[in-house]
């Protein structure tokens, strides 16, 4: 019998699943996937965006020319799901009745939730660098910048990619060198977690690097207020960091219609999400990506793992078998550090990021700025469009986080600084 | 794992003082950690986030970060910056007796 399968969302998650899915369900099968647009941006490009080093028309392809031949894109805005009555209802009331919904809306950026930071000033003194819009109009400021406090500030998480702030802090240390100017700019990174990087072994590793750039940091703000009149941060408990150019990563949130659909969301709109990747109130309703609760960063390299673990789940579901698989938080990441270098780290739920190679003995170094990694960020954007969103394996690195090449015994368990659990 | 005292009853709690076994807290405990945490006096307020904090708890096994704790408490953030300084999340937490809200990455 004919099952259909119904994804919302045609990012990295959704793109990678539903092709995933076409190759490992029957050709009777439907998939279907929904999407309000058909412009699939190529989100890690947009850190690159601001320094003149990436092109945004070049970051943007069609959602639709992603998928393979035998998933159906359908150009539609989601009114809300109905998970009693296993249909998805499109703005205008049409409904599409599914056997099996994925729901892969990704995150979404809410700058209207901090006071102040959408007023005067946006898009002036003020800007963000995590929308394409956003980035390029950063990147004409970021020209024109000849001096002064250049602050960046990380408001809550969780956000898309947590070490895309300090990447632009690495970045914006070259940029402003090559520029001739960084001696005439004081450059502050703010973050409401207690320390620089969110996980303590990075801390312990790198902390010198930003000091060795010349990078202030700021811990433990949590950003109330962005008063671009008179050039500062205001946070709750009323203390103040100056800027004369701001870089604000807004708070994120589900999508709209998670929201709006009885029983699929929590309060910031993301979906509370099992380790089998089925939603806690539906066993046919899986999620993918950034739009579940999982406490995995929200990352493309996490989508790619869990898209493994999805299809055999679903395929399971399908076959009226217990879905068995199980995602352990495997989370990789390269770490742009400037003057061409990067960091690679890898880790999961129980493993914190240590050194050691990737992804065996013999590989790219792990925790340890090299060329290399920064040839691999680069590379990574070829692997994207032709590796990751067709939904194929990478070779060597699978779902399941490798350990052969860790040094394991500097993963003691030392205290983990707390996010966005203020 | 370590232990503390509060009111003579011995209790288990991680390195940082937040109790590993939520059934050891009763309510008479919590306004001598507050004191411990330079709360000096729990108002009505405090109570209100601290039965709410407990209860998302119980219900979902987990303690709700600062942003989703305002939207669903009926407590503003701001307001919870005043009641539980510098971390309202967490220093609640520890006051109602559960364990350290998980930080998301």
């Amino acid at each position: 019998m004919a099952r259909r399968i119904v994804v919302i969302g045609g990012g990295t998650a959704g793109t990678l699943a539903a092709n995933r899915l076409r190759r490992a369900l029957g050709p009777d099968d439907e998939i279907i996937v929904i999407d309000a647009d058909d412009r699939h941006l190529y989100q890690p490009g947009l850190l690159f965006v601001p320094f003149g080093l990436a092109s945004p028309a070049r970051l943007v392809r069609s959602r639709a020319a992603q998928l393979r031949a035998g998933v159906e894109f359908r150009q539609a805005t989601v009114d809300q799901v109905d998970l009693d009555a296993d249909k998805v209802v499109l703005a205008g009331g049409t409904p599409v009745p599914y056997d099996v919904l994925l729901v892969a809306s990704g995150a979404r950026l809410l700058p209207e939730e901090t006071d102040g930071l959408t007023g005067p000033g946006w898009g002036e003194t003020v800007h963000t660098f995590y929308s394409l819009s956003g980035a390029a109009t950063l990147a004409g400021a970021l020209a024109g910048f000849e001096g002064g406090r250049l602050v960046v500030d990380l408001v809550d998480l969780p956000v898309k990619c947590p070490v895309a702030p300090l990447e632009f802090c690495f970045l914006a240390d070259w940029y402003l060198r090559r520029r001739g100017v960084r001696d005439r700019v004081q450059l502050t990174y703010v973050t409401s977690l207690d320390a620089a990087f969110t996980k303590a072994t990075c801390n312990r590793e790198l902390s010198g690097l930003l000091a060795r750039k010349g990078i202030e940091v700021v811990t433990e703000f949590a950003t109330g207020e962005v008063d671009a009149k008179a050039g500062r941060l205001v946070s709750y408990d009323d203390r103040e960091v100056g800027f004369d150019l701001a870089v604000v990563v807004p708070v994120h949130g589900g999508a709209g219609y998670v929201s709006r659909s009885a029983g699929l969301g929590d309060p910031l709109g993301f979906v509370p999400t099992e380790t089998t990747l089925q939603a806690k109130t539906k066993p046919n309703v899986f999620v993918i990506g950034d739009a579940t609760d999982l406490r995995a960063s929200k990352a493309g390299s996490v989508a790619h793992f869990e898209g493994e673990i999805l299809v055999h789940n679903i395929y399971r579901y399908l076959a009226g078998e217990e879905p068995n698989a199980r995602f352990d938080g495997h989370t990789n990441c390269f770490i742009e550090t400037g003057f061409d270098k990067a960091l690679l780290i890898d880790f999961n739920d129980d493993l914190d990021p240590v050194p050691g190679h990737f992804p065996t003995r013999v590989g790219l170094p792990l925790l340890k700025e090299s060329r290399l990694n920064h040839l691999g960020k680069l590379a990574f954007e070829q692997l994207y469009w032709h590796v990751i969103l067709p939904g194929r394996d990478i070779p060597f690195v699978g779902a399941e986080m490798p350990r052969s090449g860790k040094r394991q015994e500097s993963a003691e368990l030392i205290p983990q600084p707390t996010g966005g659990a203020r | 794992m370590t232990t503390t005292t509060y009111f003579g009853t011995e209790v288990a709690v991680d390195a940082e003082g937040f109790f590993t076994d939520p059934g050891q807290w009763t309510e008479a405990m919590a306004s001598q950690i507050a004191a411990g945490e330079g709360i000096a006096e729990l108002t009505d307020r405090h109570w209100q986030v601290i039965k709410f904090m407990r209860h998302e708890y119980e219900e979902k096994g987990g303690a709700p970060n600062v942003r989703a704790l305002a939207k669903t408490s009926g407590v503003p953030i701001k307001e919870l910056y005043q009641l539980f300084p510098k971390g309202p999340a967490k220093l609640a937490a520890k006051i109602a007796g559960i364990p350290k809200p998980r930080g998301c990455i």
